[in-house]
């Protein structure tokens, strides 16, 4: 393979996990975020692990600036540019209800940031007449909860704004893959009660990657999420409201 | 850092605990937890009895923390963290010709487990312990760092290998790899009819690896009948391996009883033909056998089982012949039975290894097998042995001074690096070890 792959949000343990599948295929990779020594480190193993190449560089969703250079150090590869986001951040809900200053930020990391690296991106994949963007973003953004639903707000923002992106990319040859992680066992959830059925880091990698082979559009991973969120989105709205799931 | 109540247990699952634990998933993560509320670091939780257990307390989960730092591919030598597993090291550089050079019985230790237990593989009489391969280790003492060489901190050093991480935490590791020819074995297999000759087979297989399977369900002339495994890496095409299986929940107690260990074992034995046999498998095969059944250990039920290992000197190989008598006669065993031949390499005041036979097996946790290993520990003790802290789950204080000499030196540097005892851990506790007498 002599695919390059963008990870925005390289340190989180679902971009390790699809960073080292990516590298033992023998992609390059660019793991963009905000900790530069811990992206050292992954990159470190990247390469150890056979990637082509493996750099980091500093990106923050909250600062486009940083945006630009990520573009530009992928558009010195040849082949297909993809990228994968994996940014975003969740606030306790209680905390947003104290502060509700902290919706700006939480916008902005889950979907507002994103969507403006991406829209700089499509020219760059629209050009090569190819190229996959992973967009992750939430069951949470399925339905508005009591409990997270500033998150689950900004997640629903970014899944219609990758759903446009897929009809926008689709005409030049780019796909769009939406995936709608449950919980996952990452640092996020470590210790966090209610959590049930979750699923490792690596076993959504593979299925994103999966999912990336085959074009699929919109998955749910673990697959049983498709139908867990089906009988949650039909729960009509009078008795949803009344319901604290 | 979030703290999560666990309950957990090592492999032998007749141990538990409930503690707190964190999981960093970066090194600066681990530095403050180090430095705010120190704790022990536990991996794969592969040890079988309570090394790994700070009931009660604190620990900090390393496996988040297991990346490939650098390679050196002139020497051999990679960095790695101390969450990264043995078997996936193997398997991601063995195809371009290095391997770590002690692999132990399962891929899924951590290289930080494999430090502070100083492990040993199938090949010890060729290569000795893991510790002799390590070059440097970065500890973290109270979020300090401290790189620890055998050359600069000889005594750190010797008390950190074998050390049951009580000389800190361990961040990171270089290892000296080996060059190998490739990732695949030739194994052959060899029935061996009879304890007398199973020596002899040992002493005089110049393979690389080597390991025996004992019948320990055979008694009278069948005592001590078995297999010995011999296997030298090779290249080749690699068929794909087929996929994990699991055992998907506690066995029922009568699972491994008499009957069905005694039938499993003649059929083992006889698996392998009376000329014995040579074939070429992905080395993962023969270093992990049982790592392509995940879970394997609630085969013993909810009740868990003990591995009794133990090593003897070579002069003393007919206490183990007496031990293997008692465990026959007891009808207590289970298939897992393991006779090897070991060297005298160590690295650690705390290590295992003795030149001599190491044997092990394991019994399902019940009270006449408790008592077994408790006259088996004994022997162990007259013969001037010792038995493996990575396996016991039994044993008490008294034993241990006299199994291992050098405890006093291992006490001096683990007072020194962890004054406070922030890092103590069940087993400590249970064998008072970080007491003088």
């Amino acid at each position: 393979m002599n695919d390059t792959w963008i990870l925005l949000g390289a340190t989180s343990s679902m971009a390790r996990a699809m960073a080292r599948q990516l590298a033992v295929r023998g992609d390059g990779i660019i793991l963009a975020g905000r900790d530069m020594d811990d992206m050292k480190r992954t990159a470190a193993d990247c390469r150890a692990r056979g990637a082509r190449f493996a750099e980091p560089i500093r990106f923050d969703a909250r600062k486009p600036e940083t945006f630009t250079a990520v573009i530009k150090r992928a558009e010195q590869e040849d082949g297909m540019i993809n990228a994968a986001v994996f940014v975003g951040s969740m606030p306790e809900q209680s905390a947003i209800d104290a502060d509700p200053a902290l919706i700006a930020g939480t916008v902005t990391d889950s979907f507002t940031g994103p969507a403006e690296f991406l829209q700089r991106l499509a020219p760059v994949i629209e050009a090569r007449g190819g190229g996959t963007v992973v967009g992750v973003g939430s069951v949470a953004g399925d339905r508005g909860r009591i409990g997270n639903y500033v998150y689950g707000a900004a997640k629903a923002g970014f899944h219609t704004y990758l759903s446009g992106l897929r009809n926008r990319l689709t005409r030049s040859g780019g796909h769009v893959v939406t995936v709608k992680p449950g919980f996952v066992d990452t640092a996020m959830t470590w210790g966090l009660d209610g959590m049930f059925l979750v699923a490792p880091p690596e076993k959504v990698a593979r299925d994103v990657l999966n999912a990336v082979a085959k074009k699929k559009n919109v998955i749910y991973t673990p697959f049983f999420w498709r139908y867990i969120m089906l009988i949650i989105r039909s729960v009509p709205e009078f008795i949803f409201k009344k319901l604290s799931v | 850092m979030r703290w999560k109540k666990t309950e957990y247990s090592g492999w032998g699952r007749a141990l538990r605990a409930s503690a707190e634990m964190a999981r960093p998933e970066r090194q600066s993560m681990l530095a403050q937890l180090c430095a705010e509320t120190p704790a022990p670091a536990v991996g794969m939780l592969r040890s079988y009895g309570d090394s790994a257990l700070n009931g009660g307390g604190r620990a900090i989960d390393m496996t988040r923390l297991n990346r490939i730092l650098s390679f050196d591919d002139e020497t051999g030598v990679v960095e790695v963290e101390a969450g990264v597993n043995i078997g996936d090291l193997g398997t991601a550089f063995a195809a371009r010709g290095w391997i770590p050079p002690v692999m132990p019985g399962t891929g899924f230790a951590t290289i930080g487990g494999c430090i502070a237990n100083d492990v040993h593989g199938k090949n010890h009489h060729v290569v000795g312990s893991f510790g002799q391969h390590v070059s440097e280790i970065t500890l973290l003492q109270d979020g300090r760092k401290k790189t620890v060489t055998a050359a600069r901190n000889a005594d750190l050093f010797r008390a950190t290998v074998g050390g049951l991480g009580q000389t800190g935490v361990i961040a990171s590791a270089k290892i000296t790899m080996m060059p190998c020819k490739g990732d695949m074995m030739v194994l052959t297999e060899r029935r061996v009819d009879g304890w007398d000759e199973f020596l002899v087979a040992l002493d005089s297989a110049r393979s690389d690896y080597t390991v025996g399977w004992i019948d320990a369900t055979a008694r009278g002339t069948n005592l001590g009948r078995g297999i010995l495994e011999e296997g030298e890496i090779t290249s080749g095409v690699s068929p794909s391996t087929g996929k994990a299986k699991e055992v998907p929940f506690n066995a029922p107690h009568w699972a491994l009883s008499a009957p069905v260990v005694r039938a499993f074992n003649a059929a083992y034995f006889r698996r392998v033909p009376a000329g014995g046999r040579t074939s070429v498998k992905p080395i993962t095969a023969p270093f992990f056998p049982l790592d392509k059944i995940h879970n394997w250990n609630r085969l013993y039920g909810k009740r868990g089982f003990h591995q009794f290992q133990c090593v003897v000197p070579v002069a003393q190989a007919d206490v183990l012949r007496r031990m293997l008598e008692r465990i026959a006669n007891s009808g207590l065993a289970s298939p897992l039975a393991v006779l090897k031949r070991m060297g005298d390499g160590r690295a650690g005041y705390l290590s295992f290894p003795m030149e001599g036979y190491t044997l092990a097996v394991d019994f399902p946790n019940r009270p006449a097998a408790v008592a077994l290993i408790g006259e088996l520990e004994r022997m162990t003790a007259q013969a001037g042995g010792r038995i493996y802290f990575a396996k016991d789950a039994l044993s008490g204080p008294e034993n241990v001074r006299e199994m291992y000499p050098e405890h006093g030196k291992w006490l001096k540097a683990v007072e020194k690096a962890d004054p406070q005892g922030a890092l103590a851990t069940d087993i400590v506790r249970r064998l008072k070890l970080r007491q003088a007498t």
